[in-house]
């Protein structure tokens, strides 16, 4: 139909790829010069090293980088924290999200779920910094909010460390395992529910059975934000970790005075995000995204 | 499957207790800034405005604010251009590496932002001469670029093609068309993305803290520095709560402007 009518229309509709170019030229220029050129310089500068006199980064190929992060105790603890804490944050984020979609997708009114989507996604935009400011506050030892409503009972606030960190990364990501959970609770029709209870199931055993694999990809989506996030995290440890340290943390700590090994650290949760999304790739996940 | 009472009860329950786990950090910054203690204490001791007045009256914190808006802005326009510029270009033909590209573009807010940071950095530092305001309008404009693509294309897909093709047809040549056609039914989807942009633009620290200039402060730098200032704590706890109160304002004006599949803000 374009045939006809093409020729009284303009130069751009006549050239649809010089207008793609036009187009593209720019926002590729930005994204792929500037953005993937400066990973592809941090990912080459993982493997040079820096000499020990002079400070300056050594251009010559080598893995000492990598090799002093797997052989050094605390570094190769600081890497299996990381992950420990990362996959805290992911359960504990799946089992305060979970009752949470639930309630919005199948015993919420309709016309109540725009208003609770807004309140889960609202304090996804409030400031960072000042969410883990917030938690600073709750997990003060002696005179937080947590403390005081722990006192009574005589027990101790837990104060800054790992629970700190694991319970601020969870509040930090928590609507991004929320938000796709309860897309896929309300995309699964009712009448599956119907059949299983009419075929004899109990509410538990439906859940078991029909609810969990189906949403499954869902959860699974969730996690991928609620794990890279939490990888390649420092600031919350900063603020609400005492003494315990993440990856980040080693990064921050030694991209001044040693760039080659702060950028070998931070291709770590890069890689490990990336065997996560070829592992979960399989289950469907990636395409409810 | 026909929830018990019992059972939805519980989960109401589980519900509001999740949703109080959501609110409550954000309501005790809020009531934090009124606290008449100068050191943070629970509960407060006594309430004042006091701080608040401090707060802005500080001359820190109103040069920081003005920075941010300052940044924010520049980003915003810079995500604006290039993010729709993507949208435009992806929206109507196939063509090879397509995919790629909405990949790509979502790359800088997926990536640890320690990761964007450290390697902008680099960048900066080592090869354009170091970083002065410009670099970090550059970062920011980097990862606020994908929420005004994500606004954009979810209306130029639900717009389809007809009306653009009803415009050629009438003799409209390709810039008209943009002026009169697509550019006014894509307005309140750049008004809501772009909103959402300066939004993520003005709280961000981590990208921020690796690509700003020397002296150029932001209010979340500005609060970074002064968080652990135990005799800044009032003024920090007013900036915090500010801050809450600004972002929640974008997040509202978005909603009204997007369309109910634009509500996740493109973040998701």
């Amino acid at each position: 139909m374009t045939t006809t009518t093409a020729t009284h229309r303009g130069f751009w509709y006549r050239h649809p790829s010089l207008k793609l170019g036009g187009l593209l030229t720019a926002p590729m220029a930005w994204l792929v010069v500037i953005y993937l050129g400066s990973l592809a310089a941090l990912f080459l500068t993982a493997f040079y090293t820096i000499d020990d006199f002079t400070g300056q980064v050594v251009h010559t190929f080598t893995l000492d980088n990598f090799a002093t992060l797997f052989s050094t105790t605390a570094y190769f603890e600081t890497v299996g924290r990381t992950i420990v804490i990362a996959l805290l944050t992911t359960v504990l984020c799946l089992i305060i999200g979970m009752p949470i979609a639930f309630f919005m997708a199948r015993i919420a009114t309709p016309r109540w779920q725009p208003l609770l989507v807004a309140l889960i996604l609202t304090p996804l935009w409030a400031s960072y910094l000042v969410k883990v400011y917030a938690w600073r506050s709750m997990l003060q030892p002696e005179s937080g909010v947590i403390a005081w409503l722990l006192t009574p009972f005589g027990v101790d606030s837990p104060g800054y460390g790992t629970f700190g960190i694991v319970i601020t990364l969870t509040y930090l990501w928590l609507p991004y395992m929320i938000l796709p959970i309860y897309a896929g609770l309300t995309r699964m029709p009712a009448s599956l529910l119907d059949a299983s209870a009419d075929l004899g199931a109990r509410n538990g055993r439906t859940f078991r059975s029909v609810v969990i694999p189906m949403i499954f990809p869902s959860v699974v989506a969730g996690s991928i934000f609620t794990f890279s996030l939490s990888l390649g995290d420092y600031i919350t440890a900063q603020i609400v970790g005492g003494k315990v340290q993440m990856l980040g943390n080693v990064v921050q700590q030694t991209y001044v005075t040693n760039l080659p090994f702060a950028a070998a650290v931070a291709t770590l949760p890069v890689i490990i995000v990336l065997l996560y999304l070829m592992a979960v790739r399989r289950s469907g996940a990636l395409d409810s995204l | 499957m026909i929830l018990s009472r019992g059972t939805k009860l519980v989960l109401t329950l589980l519900a509001l207790i999740g949703g109080a786990f959501i609110y409550v950090p954000l309501a005790i910054i809020l009531v934090n800034s009124f606290s008449a203690d100068k050191s943070l204490t629970w509960p407060p001791s006594g309430f004042t405005t006091e701080w608040w007045g401090r707060a802005i009256d500080n001359e820190g914190v109103r040069s920081a604010f003005v920075t941010s808006i300052a940044v924010a802005a520049c980003a915003t326009l810079v995500a604006l251009v290039l993010g729709t510029l993507v949208a435009l270009a992806l929206s109507r033909q196939a063509f090879f590496g397509r995919e790629s590209i909405s990949l790509l573009i979502v790359l800088p807010i997926a990536l640890p932002g320690i990761v964007t940071g450290i390697a902008l950095n680099n960048v900066f530092t080592s090869y354009l001469g170091g970083l002065t305001f410009v670099t970090l309008v550059v970062a920011h404009g980097t990862f606020c670029m994908v929420v005004v693509y994500n606004n954009s294309i979810a209306r130029l897909r639900r717009m389809g093609g007809s009306v653009e093709e009803a415009s050629a047809d009438l003799g409209a040549r390709g810039f008209t068309t943009f002026r009169l056609v697509t550019f006014p039914l894509l307005r309140s989807a750049l008004i809501a993305g772009g909103l959402l942009a300066f939004g993520l633009s003005f709280d961000e620290i981590i990208v921020t803290t690796f690509t700003a200039g020397p002296g150029i402060t932001t209010l979340p730098i500005w609060i970074y520095q002064n968080l652990f200032r135990p005799n800044q704590a009032p003024i920090v706890n007013v900036v915090a709560a500010a801050l809450v109160l600004i972002s929640i304002v974008p997040i509202y004006v978005a909603q009204k402007f997007g369309d109910a599949d634009e509500r996740a803000g493109g973040l998701l």
